[in-house]
């Protein structure tokens, strides 16, 4: 069994008296020494889906309404806030898009992290001093004796969302979801902090879910995809073979539309269109009014997943590479 | 911070002195004169004169106030017209009264409305929020004449537990039992504030927990107790602080309601009461030591945000 099973996974937000749908149907699973990537463009549930298997919808007005997911064999959406909140920053942990913001303006970055480390650990207010020492020097903050007691606006964005890896490292996470952790910080700085994170991997096996717009990041970082278009896993399967066959006609849409910078081209291959909004009743597809190859089928019938290939699953009645 | 500081309090000289020019024309616009006033409705033309002159009102008016300036600089306030007494001696009398009250108002006003005002911000939209932000606006408008008498009638009069009116000095026989006069002033003057401050830490929380890093707190797994105290109200104490500095010195000169009332010797009262009588020394003294008292919590404020929020640095 895998670590995390998501299945049938819906969330809806609620609009007034009207519960709306904006993720559904969507399941992945996760292991050990494995990265998953969630792309999509804004908008499309992939944060939601972070939050909520972190458990941290509450209170704001957004709820899982369907599905289940288990995490190391126990059931997440069973358990009492206070089970929640015992696996929360110590067997799962998460990392914010937003460092310049992410952090708490008045307490030492060390305090913060100490905090994390005595929620869940037996730990000396010394000792967990020295752990957050440990933790600074780990994510290659320089100087990690003195920077423990700076205060988050005296670091730069990239130290800051370094300091948000080692809160999220403290209590050794076997799952570890990141949000979007460079799209803030400069390109050079995101490198970093990318394989800052595949390093930590490789030395502890953390589990790690990245969620990001960028196909650039998550083609060099992830064992497989995900692909999210209006709160539905339109295509998942290991990063190899997405790329390679770019089955879905959104997922082929998203890798023409990044600019390469070896060829001259006048015109960006945007995805005609726009996505729909929250609420918004498509019948059939829902991809279908963008999409090039959408047929009258795809207007009266809601593709079902179907696995063209092992580990390979499509939401469409056309892929590319399947037969028509 | 001790630079800081010093140059703030050498800062407050020129807006000292805009002050007490300002303070000392508006007083000699009231219409009407000390000396008739003080003699009464009997008195002659010549006694009025000879008064005046006395009490060296017939000077220039830029005159009278350098003669008050300079006699200021040198600690002296001057001579009350109505009491024969040192300005500096009347306005102690009520300074006591008035700091003491003001001192158990914010008592008050922290044990209630801080603890009152988490608790409405963590269960938004909740029954007990409705209760406590509804109480508070109806704290918020009861008169304070008519919640002073209330009290009155219920603890002084009808229960016999407390004391109806007058404050004795803490030097007076009693001593710190004194204390027991201010109860029922304090409750009273804290009501509405509280209800205030209900709302405005209630309204600072809100703001603050949309904020990412509470986020990060929760997702620490952090009890929501925990969360609430250390890192939603500890950020928005920084914008409660300003509201606390004010309300006291507020408190302390603008209570003439509330000192009416419980019939208190305040400071609120005094400048009424010397206004009425023209009482020229006492009303400059006291506004002098109000414009200070301002000056002076404003500067605390000020300090106060360099504790609270680090990314304020006192340069």
């Amino acid at each position: 069994m895998a670590l995390l099973d998501v299945e049938n996974l819906e969330i809806s937000i609620r609009f007034g008296h009207e519960l709306l749908p904006v993720v559904r149907g969507v399941s992945f699973s996760v292991d050990e020494n494995e990265t998953l990537g969630i792309v999509g463009e804004s908008g499309c549930g992939k944060s939601l889906t972070a939050l909520a298997i972190m458990g941290l919808l509450e209170g704001s007005g957004v709820r899982v309404t369907g599905g289940r997911m288990r995490f190391g064999g126990r059931d997440l959406l069973a358990m009492s806030a206070d089970e929640r909140r015992h696996i929360m920053g110590n067997d799962m942990a998460m990392i914010f898009q937003e460092p310049m913001t992410s952090l708490n303006p008045v307490y030492r970055v060390g305090d913060q992290i100490i905090e994390a480390l005595q929620q869940h650990r037996n730990l000396s207010r010394r000792a967990a001093r020295r752990r957050a020492i440990e933790l600074l020097d780990l994510v290659r903050i320089p100087e990690p004796d003195s920077r423990v007691d700076s205060f988050p606006h005296q670091l730069s964005g990239g130290q800051r969302q370094r300091v948000m890896i080692a809160m999220a490292l403290s209590c050794d996470p076997k799952l570890l979801i990141a949000d979007e952790p460079t799209t803030a910080l400069d390109v050079t700085v995101q490198k970093e902090v990318l394989d800052l994170m595949l390093d930590l991997q490789k030395r502890t096996g953390t589990a790690i879910i990245l969620i990001s717009h960028d196909l650039g990041v998550i083609a060099e970082t992830c064992n497989s995809v995900a692909v999210m278009y209006w709160g539905r896993l339109v295509e998942t399967a290991p990063t190899d073979a997405l790329f390679e066959t770019l089955a879905h006609p959104y997922t082929r849409g998203l890798l023409h539309s990044i600019p390469a910078i070896d060829r001259d081209v006048d015109w960006l291959d945007a995805i005609p269109g726009r996505v729909p909004t929250i609420g918004e009743q498509i019948a059939g597809c829902p991809f279908h009014p963008r999409c090039p190859r959408a047929e009258s089928r795809c207007r009266h019938e809601v593709p079902q997943p179907r696995e063209i290939a092992p580990g390979h699953l499509v939401e469409c009645h056309f892929p590319y590479g399947g037969d028509r | 911070m001790l630079f800081y500081t010093i140059k703030r309090l050498l800062a407050l000289i020129p807006t000292l002195l805009a002050a007490t020019m300002l303070v000392f024309l508006f007083v000699h616009l009231i219409p009407g004169d000390p000396a008739s006033i003080l003699l009464g409705d009997t008195a002659t033309p010549e006694e009025v004169a000879a008064l005046t002159r006395e009490l060296g009102l017939d000077e220039p008016l830029w005159t009278q106030y350098l003669i008050w300036l300079g006699n200021v600089l040198q600690g002296d306030l001057g001579t009350s017209v109505f009491f024969g007494t040192p300005v500096l001696t009347v306005i102690a009398d009520g300074a006591e009264t008035s700091i003491l009250l003001a001192t158990m108002t914010m008592v008050w006003i922290v044990l209630f409305g801080v603890p009152i005002g988490i608790v409405s911000a963590m269960n938004k939209g909740r029954w007990i929020d409705q209760i406590t932000s509804g109480g508070a606006m109806l704290f918020a408008s009861i008169p304070t004449f008519w919640l002073g008498l209330y009290l009155i009638l219920l603890f002084a009069v009808g229960l016999g537990w407390l004391p109806s009116s007058g404050f004795p000095s803490l030097t007076d026989t009693g001593g710190v039992t004194n204390l027991r006069y201010l109860i029922l002033p304090s409750l009273t003057l804290a009501a509405p504030n509280a209800a205030l401050i209900i709302r405005l830490v209630r309204a600072s929380m809100l703001d603050v927990s949309r904020e990412d890093h509470v986020r990060t707190a929760r997702a620490k797994g952090l009890r929501p107790s925990r969360v609430a105290i250390r890192h939603i109200f500890r950020n928005a104490l920084i914008s409660v602080t300003a509201a606390f500095g004010f309300t006291f010195a507020a408190l302390v000169s603008e209570a003439v309601v509330t000192e009416t009332v419980f019939s208190l010797p305040g400071i609120g009262r005094l400048v009424v009461q010397s206004i009425l009588r023209r009482d020229y020394p006492v009303i400059q003294g006291v506004i002098l030591v109000i414009v200070v008292l301002y000056m002076f919590i404003n500067l605390l404020v000020d300090l106060a945000y360099a504790r609270l929020d680090p990314r304020i640095s006192l340069k």
